[in-house]
C-alpha cells in the first residue's frame, strides 16, 4: 500500500476547509506547540479511565466470571486440563453436534502444533475461511472476564474470516490469557507488538462476545445472523498444573504509544 | 405537626400556578393549609403565570419579562412554594438560565430559585413533616410528573407523605416515570400524539386497579382525567395536595360533577 | 412507499397513529428496550461515573477536534490507510464513487452506517450502476421495502414479523425461495443464506464507524450480527464512512465509550462484535482488504462547534433517547421525515438541514426530559430543542396565530389585575359550559384537546378571587 498523502478528488481542499472551519468555530488558530505537547502527552500516557470493580477481581474469580459471562451470551465453555486434550474435545464437539469432520485450523504456530493427527477422523486444513467452511478452530489473544469477551488479533496465524464465516467457531483459550478488564488486553497488546517507542496495531482486533445474533425481526433475539451460530470455548487450564504461564505482571505499564 | 414552635414567623409565598388559579382553586387552598399546618404564614400575592408557555415556544423575550415580574413579586418571602413541579422547575431551574446574562437579575433569579420548592418537597424536605391529619379510604396510584421528577427530583417525597394518610393504599403503576403527554402547548398543538401518549398512561393507571390517580401537577391531571373520563373509566383523579390536606370530601374529583360554587371550601 | 418529509410531520403522525402494524411494533419496542437498558445500567454500579467520564472526554475532544483529526489522519496514513476529508455529502459520495471506480466495482456490501444514510449513498451508487447490498438484517429489510430507517440502531424496528414475511416472499421468490417463512429463525436463516454469496462477490465493503482512534488511526464498529466484519474483511477495499466528531484520543478512551454504548443501546453488557480496524491487510495476512479508506464527513458539524448546539456532537448514537421518548413511541421514526429521528434527530436535523425545513421537529416534544435522563453523555436535549424553538421564533417561523396568541397572553400575564379580570370571566364561562358534568367533551377552540379527551371543567371562581374573599372574611370575623 502506498502510505502517504490524502488521495481522492477533493480531499486536500476538503482538509484545509474543514480544519479551517473547525478552528473558526472554536474561535482560535491552530494549537501552538505547547498545547500540542499536552495533548501528545495525553495520548502517549494513554491512561485508563475508570475500570469497573467487576474487572478487578483476583485471577481465579476472573476465570469463573469469564465463564459465566460467556455462557450468559450463549457461548458453550468446556475446561480441559491441558492443551494436549484440545484435538480430542474438538472431535467430540463435532460428534455431539452431528457435524462433518472437516475443520479449518488457524495457521497459528501453537494451535497447529497440537497433535491433530491423534484424531484419525478429523480432516484439518489451514488458512482463511472459504464460503463452505462449517467449522473453524482458532486461538485467541486474550479474553476479558468483565463481559465474557474473547479478543482475537488478525495476522498470519489468525485470518479474520475464521471468526465470521463458519457456522461453528471453536476457540482454544488458555486460562492464563484471561484478564479482568479490556484495558489489560491493551497493555498486553502494547507489549506484545512493541515497536520502537510505540506499538503496531494488527489490521483487526476482534472482540467477540458470544455467537452472532440479531433482534431485527420483531425484536426477537436469534443466533447466527451472519456470523457463527455457535461459539465454543475450549478453556485450557495452563496455570494450576504448573505449566508455563504467559500472564504478565504489572498490567498497567507506562509505555508510550505510537507517535 | 412539625415546626409549630418557630419563633419568628416563616413567610411563605404561595405560587398557586395559573392552572390551579383557573381550574382547581381547591388545590391552592389545600396547599395553603398544608403549609400553614407546618407553622408558616402563607401569602398569596397577586400573580399570573410562570411564563412556561412563552419559554417553551421559543419566545424568550416574553418569558424573561414574566420571570422578572415573578421575581419582583416573590423575592421577599422566606420560601416560595409551588403545587406543581413544572412551574416550580421553571422558577428554580429555568429562571436563572433565562436571566443569566444580566448580573443583577441573574443574582435575584438565583436567590429566588434557592428558596423555591415544589409543595411535597417543601413539606417533606424543608419542614420535615412526618405525620398528617388526613384519611382516604381507597387505593391510589401516583404519576410522577416529568418536571418535578427530573428537574426537582421529586419522587420519594409525595410517597412518604402519602404513607401517613390513614387507610390509603399506594400501588405503583408500570412506567410511572413516563410522560403523560400533556407538555403544555404540545397537548393542543399535537393533540393526536398527545392523546396517544396519555392513552398509554391511562392504560397503566387502569391496570393497577387503583380507584384514585394522584399527581403533583395540574396539567398532567387535567390531561389524564380528561382521557380517563373520555374512556369511561371510573378512576378518580386528584392533585396529591387534596388528599394530603384531607380535602377530598370538599370537592368532586377532577372532571367529575362540578360543585356548588358557594360553599364547602370557604372555611373562613 | 411515499416519501415523508419533515414538513409533513403532522400528517405523517396521523398516518402513523392509524397504522396498526406500526402500533404493534412500537408496543414491542417500548416493552423491551426500556427494561433492557435499565437492567444493564443497574448491573454496572459504575455506569454513571463512566457516563460522566465519557461526557468529559467528548467535550475535551470537541475543544481540540482539529488536533485529534490530524493526529488520526497521520496514524491512519502511517498504517497504510487513506483519509478523505469531505465538507459536503456530495464530496463524500464522489469520494466513495472514485474509490469504487478504481476497482471497477459492480457490487458493494454495506454494514450499517448512519453516515451512509445521511449522504443517501445507496441511491447514488445505484444511479452509477453499482449495486449496494445492505447486510445488516434491519437495513436489508428496509432496503427491500425501499424505506428509510426508522431507528438509528434498529432500522426496521417499525416492521412486524408478518410484514417481514411478506417482504421476504415477495423479493426472495425470484431466488427460488417460494415458501413463506413465518418465524424469525427461518427468516433470519433465509436472509443469511441469500447474503452469504454477496459478501464473497462484493468488490468493496462499506461500513460506518462508532469511533475513530487518534492514537492508532483506527476505526471501530460495534455490531451483533457479524455482517460488518464480513463486509469489511472479504472485499478488496474497505471504505469507512464516518464523521468528524467520532474521533477519540486513545484505545483506553474508546474503551470507556464501549462500556456505555451497548448498555444504553440494547441493554447488552457488550455487543457481540466490537472490531477495531487499522489500515489494510498486512504483508503476512491471508485475508482482509488491500485498501482501507476513511471518508471523513463534515456536513455542518464544524459549524455546530462553539454554537448553542455543540453538545449534540457528543452523541454516540445509542438510540436510548428515542426508545424513551413518548412522542417517538407513539409515531415511530418515519414520521420525522429525516434520517436521524427521535430527540437526537430533532436536535441534529435542524443543524444539518436548516431550521425552516425541520420546523416541526423541535416543537413536537413534550419536553419531558427523559431523553436527557437516559442519554449516556448527558446531552441536554430539551434545552437544545428549546434553542431551536428560539431560533424559529426569532426568525418568525412559527404560525402567526400562535405568535399573536402568545403576545396577547404575555400582555395579560405581565399585568396581574388585567389577567385576574380576564381569568375570572373565562373560567366562569368554562364552568358554565361544563355545568352538571364536571367536564366538557367539545370545545371549538381547543379541538386538539377535546378530540381525544374531555376537558375537566374549572371550579368556577379563580383561586385568587376566592383566597382574597376568604382573607377579607377572616379579617372581619
Amino acid at each position: 500500500m502506498s502510505a502517504g498523502k490524502n488521495d481522492g478528488g477533493n480531499s486536500s481542499g476538503g482538509r484545509a476547509a474543514i480544519l479551517g472551519a473547525i478552528r473558526q468555530s472554536l474561535g482560535r488558530p491552530e494549537l501552538n506547540n505547547e498545547a500540542k505537547r499536552d495533548l501528545n502527552e495525553h495520548i502517549a500516557k494513554h491512561r485508563a479511565n475508570l475500570v469497573p470493580a467487576r474487572g478487578k477481581g483476583e485471577h481465579g474469580a476472573q476465570i469463573k466470571q469469564f465463564r459465566e459471562m460467556a455462557e450468559a451470551v450463549s457461548c458453550t465453555v468446556e475446561i480441559v486440563p491441558d492443551e494436549a486434550a484440545v484435538p480430542g474435545v474438538v472431535a467430540e464437539y463435532l460428534r455431539a453436534n452431528n457435524l462433518p469432520t472437516q475443520i479449518t485450523l488457524a495457521p497459528d504456530e501453537w494451535l497447529a502444533g497440537l497433535d491433530w493427527d491423534s484424531q484419525s477422523l478429523l480432516e484439518t486444513k489451514s488458512g482463511a475461511a472459504g464460503i463452505d467452511d462449517l467449522v473453524s478452530v482458532t486461538p485467541a489473544f486474550a479474553a476479558v472476564a468483565e463481559t465474557g469477551t474473547l479478543v482475537a488479533l488478525s495476522g498470519g496465524g489468525h485470518p479474520t474470516t475464521l471468526n465470521f464465516v463458519p457456522d461453528y467457531h471453536v476457540v482454544a483459550l488458555r486460562t492464563s490469557q484471561i484478564v479482568g478488564a479490556y484495558e489489560e488486553v491493551w497493555t498486553r497488546l502494547r507489549k506484545a507488538n512493541k515497536q520502537g517507542k510505540g506499538f503496531t496495531m494488527p489490521r483487526n482486533i476482534n472482540m467477540i462476545t458470544g455467537p452472532s445474533r440479531t433482534a431485527d425481526i420483531a425484536l426477537t433475539i436469534e443466533l447466527g445472523a451472519h456470523g457463527p451460530r455457535s461459539l465454543h470455548i475450549v478453556l485450557i487450564d495452563d496455570e494450576s498444573a504448573g505449566e508455563t504461564s504467559d500472564r504478565t505482571d504489572g498490567e498497567t505499564d507506562g509505555e508510550v504509544g505510537q507517535a | 405537626m412539625a415546626n409549630q414552635s418557630t419563633k419568628t414567623p416563616v413567610n411563605v409565598g404561595l405560587f398557586a400556578t395559573c392552572l390551579v388559579d383557573l381550574f382547581r382553586p381547591t388545590v391552592g387552598f389545600a396547599a395553603a393549609q398544608l403549609i400553614e399546618n407546618t407553622g408558616c404564614t402563607v401569602h398569596v400575592p397577586e400573580q399570573t403565570c410562570c411564563g412556561q408557555p412563552a419559554y417553551n415556544s421559543g419566545d424568550s423575550r416574553h418569558a424573561r419579562q414574566i420571570a422578572r415580574a415573578v421575581i419582583e413579586i416573590f423575592e421577599d418571602y422566606d420560601y416560595v412554594v409551588v403545587p406543581s413541579g413544572s412551574c416550580g422547575g421553571m422558577i428554580a431551574v429555568h429562571y436563572p438560565a433565562l436571566l443569566a446574562d444580566d448580573p443583577d437579575w441573574s443574582r435575584r433569579a438565583r436567590a429566588l430559585a434557592a428558596k423555591t420548592f415544589e409543595l411535597t418537597a417543601f413539606l417533606a424536605d424543608v419542614m420535615k413533616i412526618d405525620s398528617l391529619d388526613a384519611d382516604y379510604d381507597g387505593t391510589a396510584t401516583y404519576h410522577d410528573a416529568c418536571a418535578g421528577l427530573r428537574e426537582l427530583k421529586v419522587r420519594d417525597q409525595p410517597r412518604e407523605l402519602l404513607a401517613s394518610v390513614e387507610n390509603l393504599q399506594l400501588t405503583e403503576m408500570d412506567e410511572t416515570e413516563a410522560c403523560c403527554g400533556f407538555g403544555g402547548t404540545f397537548c393542543v398543538k399535537y393533540g393526536e400524539i398527545s392523546t396517544d401518549i396519555v392513552s398509554r398512561k391511562t392504560a397503566n393507571v387502569v391496570k393497577t386497579g387503583a380507584d384514585l390517580l394522584l399527581a403533583g401537577d395540574l396539567g398532567c391531571l387535567l390531561n389524564i382525567a380528561g382521557r380517563l373520563k373520555r374512556e369511561g373509566s371510573s378512576v378518580q383523579v386528584r392533585h396529591v395536595a387534596e388528599v394530603l390536606a384531607g380535602m377530598t370530601d370538599q370537592i368532586p374529583a377532577i372532571g367529575e360533577t362540578a360543585p356548588e360554587i358557594s360553599g364547602k371550601t370557604n372555611g373562613g | 412507499m411515499e416519501f415523508m418529509k419533515p414538513g409533513a410531520f403532522k400528517d405523517n403522525a396521523r398516518h402513523a397513529l392509524a397504522d396498526e402494524n406500526l402500533r404493534t411494533a412500537m408496543t414491542m419496542l417500548n416493552a423491551g428496550m426500556i427494561p433492557n437498558r435499565q437492567g444493564a445500567v443497574d448491573r454496572l454500579p459504575e455506569f454513571e461515573k463512566l457516563s460522566q467520564q465519557g461526557r468529559e472526554l467528548k467535550d475535551h475532544v470537541l475543544g481540540h477536534l482539529d488536533y485529534y483529526l490530524e493526529r488520526f489522519e497521520r496514524n491512519c496514513t502511517a498504517a497504510g490507510g487513506h483519509v478523505h476529508w469531505c465538507s459536503t455529502p456530495e464530496d463524500a459520495r464522489q469520494a466513495v464513487l472514485e474509490i469504487c471506480r478504481s476497482v471497477d466495482a459492480k457490487s458493494v456490501t454495506k454494514g450499517k452506517s448512519m453516515i451512509a444514510e445521511e449522504i443517501h449513498l445507496n441511491d447514488f451508487l445505484e444511479k452509477h450502476h453499482i449495486e449496494p447490498v445492505e447486510t445488516d438484517l434491519g437495513e436489508y429489510i428496509i432496503q427491500l421495502a425501499e424505506e428509510p430507517p426508522s431507528h438509528i440502531i434498529g432500522p426496521a424496528i417499525h416492521k412486524t414479523k408478518d410484514q417481514v414475511s411478506d417482504l421476504f416472499l415477495k423479493h426472495h421468490a425470484k431466488l427460488g425461495r417460494t415458501e413463506r417463512q413465518t418465524e424469525p429463525p427461518a427468516m433470519v436463516n433465509e436472509a443469511r443464506e441469500i447474503l452469504r454469496q454477496k459478501y464473497f462477490d462484493a468488490d468493496v465493503g462499506i461500513t460506518g464507524a462508532n469511533y475513530l482512534i487518534a492514537e492508532t488511526g483506527s476505526s471501530i464498529i460495534v455490531t451483533n450480527e457479524g455482517n460488518g466484519d464480513l463486509t469489511q474483511t472479504l472485499p478488496k477495499i474497505h471504505i469507512v464512512v464516518t464523521s468528524l466528531e467520532k474521533v477519540v484520543p486513545t484505545l483506553e478512551d474508546a474503551t470507556t465509550f464501549l462500556r456505555i454504548l451497548a448498555r444504553s443501546a440494547t441493554g447488552q453488557e457488550f455487543s457481540a462484535y466490537t472490531t477495531i480496524s487499522t489500515g489494510p491487510r498486512r504483508a503476512d495476512d491471508v485475508d482482509g482488504p488491500s485498501e482501507y479508506h476513511v471518508i471523513l464527513l463534515d456536513n455542518g458539524r464544524s459549524a455546530m462547534l462553539g454554537s448553542e448546539v455543540q453538545d449534540m456532537l457528543r452523541c454516540i448514537r445509542c438510540g436510548a433517547c428515542m426508545n424513551h421518548c413518548p412522542v417517538y413511541q407513539s409515531v415511530g421514526g418515519h414520521t420525522y421525515g429525516t434520517v436521524y429521528v427521535g430527540p437526537m434527530g430533532a436536535v441534529l436535523s435542524p443543524a444539518l438541514l436548516g431550521v425552516a425545513e425541520t420546523k416541526h421537529l423541535p416543537c413536537a416534544s413534550t419536553m419531558c426530559g427523559r431523553c436527557e435522563e437516559v442519554c449516556p453523555v448527558s446531552i441536554p436535549l430539551p434545552r437544545l430543542l428549546r434553542q431551536w424553538r428560539e431560533k424559529q421564533f426569532e426568525a418568525g417561523d412559527g404560525p402567526s396565530l400562535e405568535r399573536w396568541g402568545l403576545s396577547i397572553w404575555a400582555f395579560f400575564a405581565t399585568r396581574p389585575w388585567l389577567y385576574d379580570l380576564g381569568a375570572r370571566m373565562a373560567m366562569r364561562g368554562l364552568a358554565y359550559l361544563g355545568r352538571g358534568k364536571g367536564r366538557l367533551s367539545k370545545l371549538w377552540f381547543a379541538g386538539g384537546w377535546t378530540d381525544g379527551r374531555d376537558l375537566p371543567a374549572p371550579e368556577g371562581q379563580t383561586f385568587q378571587e376566592r383566597w382574597r374573599r376568604q382573607q377579607r372574611e377572616r379579617a372581619l370575623s
